[in-house]
């Protein structure tokens, strides 16, 4: 009877989850293409993918680029949730549509993101740049933004944040709704201030909320494809190369399925770390 | 409580004055942050209501590019129409979308359900898997995938699109949380009064479920939605393209009409902006909700 419930998702997630997940192993170890040679049968070809993937410059500059961009994205983006979930918990009017404005551009895709933005940032004469140069009174810009390879990468984390921090603002707000208002009146009795109450209150109480924020802000640093494969196709000169693009491109566009299949293994070794990075904080809560 | 309103009105005016800056500043802000999360999408829609693609080329160089003027109209989605079925591709986002979202939330409850309410041999072992599989995000089965369905013979289809979606371990997850918080009474006494455990699940545990239901079916909706990559590799012709990938392609025709582009996009994004205005508690929820993974 049981299985009967059971085995729908069972068999599904058995064929299209484990099984590719488990061939991807597999593959990785192999010249698979994607559409067979027939005078050429795939060997085995033990770790020529990784060492070769290790010597391509166009990997390495992706991998180095997720962690750039996790480097910049994710405290950027964590701080700023932090700061909208803090404003739009305020007892005062009009809240509920500032916090509805700033969760807005969750839901526009980000292929429609991605097209708006483009013209955005148009080369040399831009809105943004009539912005910046607004600001600056002039003294700064214009900028070729997508087609500079200092400005193309950061220009392109901007977009990324302005998209996704509306989810962690919510997650947040979760969180600071959860607090006991109580804590906060013990506190004021003793005397602490706002700031004080900030990082001796507010702070450690979020800390189970912040660190899946964090970490789940780190996996989709690590999955970054979408902006980069419309805007800039990785370039200029792989300045906005992924991880992700790189498989794709190897995989799907070059046919190349067991090379992409080794830097698919690599990809996923660094979210496996993430995700174990997580448990270990959180065990580290509990037994506290 | 009555000492808190007789100090109120006798405040000092220097009181007064810092608490109306501070007013001030506070809303101010606010409204700043607002204006960066919607001037990108008052661009977009401003835009494409712009008939004259000059106006718009001259337009984007400054802030006028936020302004509705000189001769507006709807002409730039009709054009839109003749150069493109975008009907089809709306169509086909819908149906493959809603295929996912209602046929998952029927397989994933379920199964829930037996790992959540029925007593069997392996359900540890099973709940165990299944809570492992989370970590596997789809990116790294991307590849296998495409060559596995390649061999089957399913390239350029809707189920190809569908199928591979539905059973997602993450939402059977959240369905198992809230079935085990759910009393065990009203099942029991139906068990009692011999109903069969289809009947229970369909006619106790599914009403008593709505709020997951809705977490989950949002929460998938957002993911399959913004589905990129997948299609991308599994669609060439128009039959089964969905929004994102024709919008992507409408992007890469030259020459590049902005004015069409962006009604393109708007007639994207206006139908979910307006579903989560009417929905924003469900939505704001869900993501809430989805706070709580591998926590």
């Amino acid at each position: 009877m049981a299985w009967l419930f059971m085995s729908p998702a069972a068999i599904l997630l058995l064929v299209f989850l484990i099984v590719p997940f488990l061939m991807a192993f597999g593959l990785a170890f192999t010249d698979q293409r994607l559409i067979p040679n027939p005078n050429l049968s795939t060997q085995f070809v033990g770790f020529r993918n990784f060492v070769r993937m290790f010597q391509n410059e166009t990997f390495r500059r992706g991998l180095l680029n997720n962690f750039i961009f996790t480097a910049v994205v994710v405290p950027v983006q964590t701080g700023l949730a932090l700061l909208l979930a803090i404003l739009v918990n305020q007892k005062i009017r009009l809240s509920n549509v500032f916090r509805a404005t700033y969760f807005s551009p969750v839901v526009v895709t980000m292929t429609v993101v991605a097209v708006v933005w483009f013209f955005l940032y148009n080369p040399g004469e831009g809105t943004i740049n009539a912005f910046i140069q607004a600001i600056s009174f002039g003294r700064l810009g214009p900028y070729d933004w997508l087609n500079d390879p200092k400005l193309a990468f950061p220009a392109i984390m901007v977009l990324s944040i302005w998209q996704g921090v509306g989810f962690q603002m919510v997650i947040y707000l979760a969180g600071l709704q959860e607090i006991p208002l109580e804590i906060y009146e013990a506190s004021s009795i003793d005397g602490a201030n706002k700031i004080q109450q900030f990082f001796y209150v507010t702070l450690p109480m979020l800390r189970n909320t912040t660190i899946f924020v964090v970490i789940a802000t780190t996996i989709l640093a690590f999955k970054l494809f979408v902006q980069v494969d419309i805007m800039t196709r990785g370039g200029p000169q792989d300045a906005t190369m992924t991880t992700m693009l790189h498989v794709i491109n190897e995989g799907f566009r070059n046919l190349r399925v067991g090379y992409a299949a080794a830097v698919t293994v690599v990809f996923f070794l660094i979210v496996l770390g993430v995700s174990l990075l997580q448990r270990f904080f959180l065990e580290e809560e509990r037994t506290v | 409580m009555t000492a808190q309103t007789s100090t109120a009105t006798v405040h000092s005016a220097g009181y007064l004055l810092r608490r109306a800056v501070r007013g001030v500043l506070n809303y101010g802000l606010l409204s700043l942050l607002g204006f960066f999360f919607l001037f990108p999408i008052l661009f977009m829609l401003v835009s494409s209501l712009k008939t004259n693609e000059g106006q718009i080329l001259r337009d984007v160089t400054s802030l006028k590019a936020l302004l509705p003027y000189g001769s507006l109209g709807l002409q730039n989605y009709f054009d839109v129409f003749g150069r493109m079925p975008f009907h089809r591709f709306m169509l086909n986002s819908v149906f493959i979308v809603g295929a996912i979202v209602a046929l998952g939330l029927l397989v994933n409850s379920t199964a829930a359900y037996a790992l959540a309410r029925l007593n069997w041999k392996g359900r540890g072992v099973l709940l165990g898997v299944v809570i492992a599989l989370i970590i596997i995000p789809f990116e790294a089965v991307a590849v296998p995938l495409l060559l596995m369905v390649n061999r089957f013979g399913w390239v350029e289809s809707y189920h190809v699109q569908i199928i591979p979606f539905i059973a997602d371990a993450f939402s059977i997850f959240l369905f198992y949380q809230f079935f085990i918080g759910l009393p065990k009474d009203l099942e029991e006494a139906a068990l009692v009064d011999g109903a069969g455990r289809f009947r229970i699940y369909w006619n106790i545990i599914v009403p008593l479920s709505r709020p997951v239901f809705a977490t989950v079916a949002i929460l998938q909706f957002l993911t399959h939605w913004n589905d990129y990559m997948w299609p991308l590799m599994v669609t060439r012709a128009e039959t089964y393209r969905p929004l994102m990938i024709a919008m992507q392609q409408f992007f890469g025709q030259y020459p590049r009409l902005w004015g069409d582009i962006m009604a393109f996009a708007s007639m994207i994004t206006v139908p979910v902006l307006i579903v989560f205005l009417l929905f924003q508690k469900w939505f704001v929820q869900s993501v809430a909700t989805s706070g709580i993974k591998g926590g």
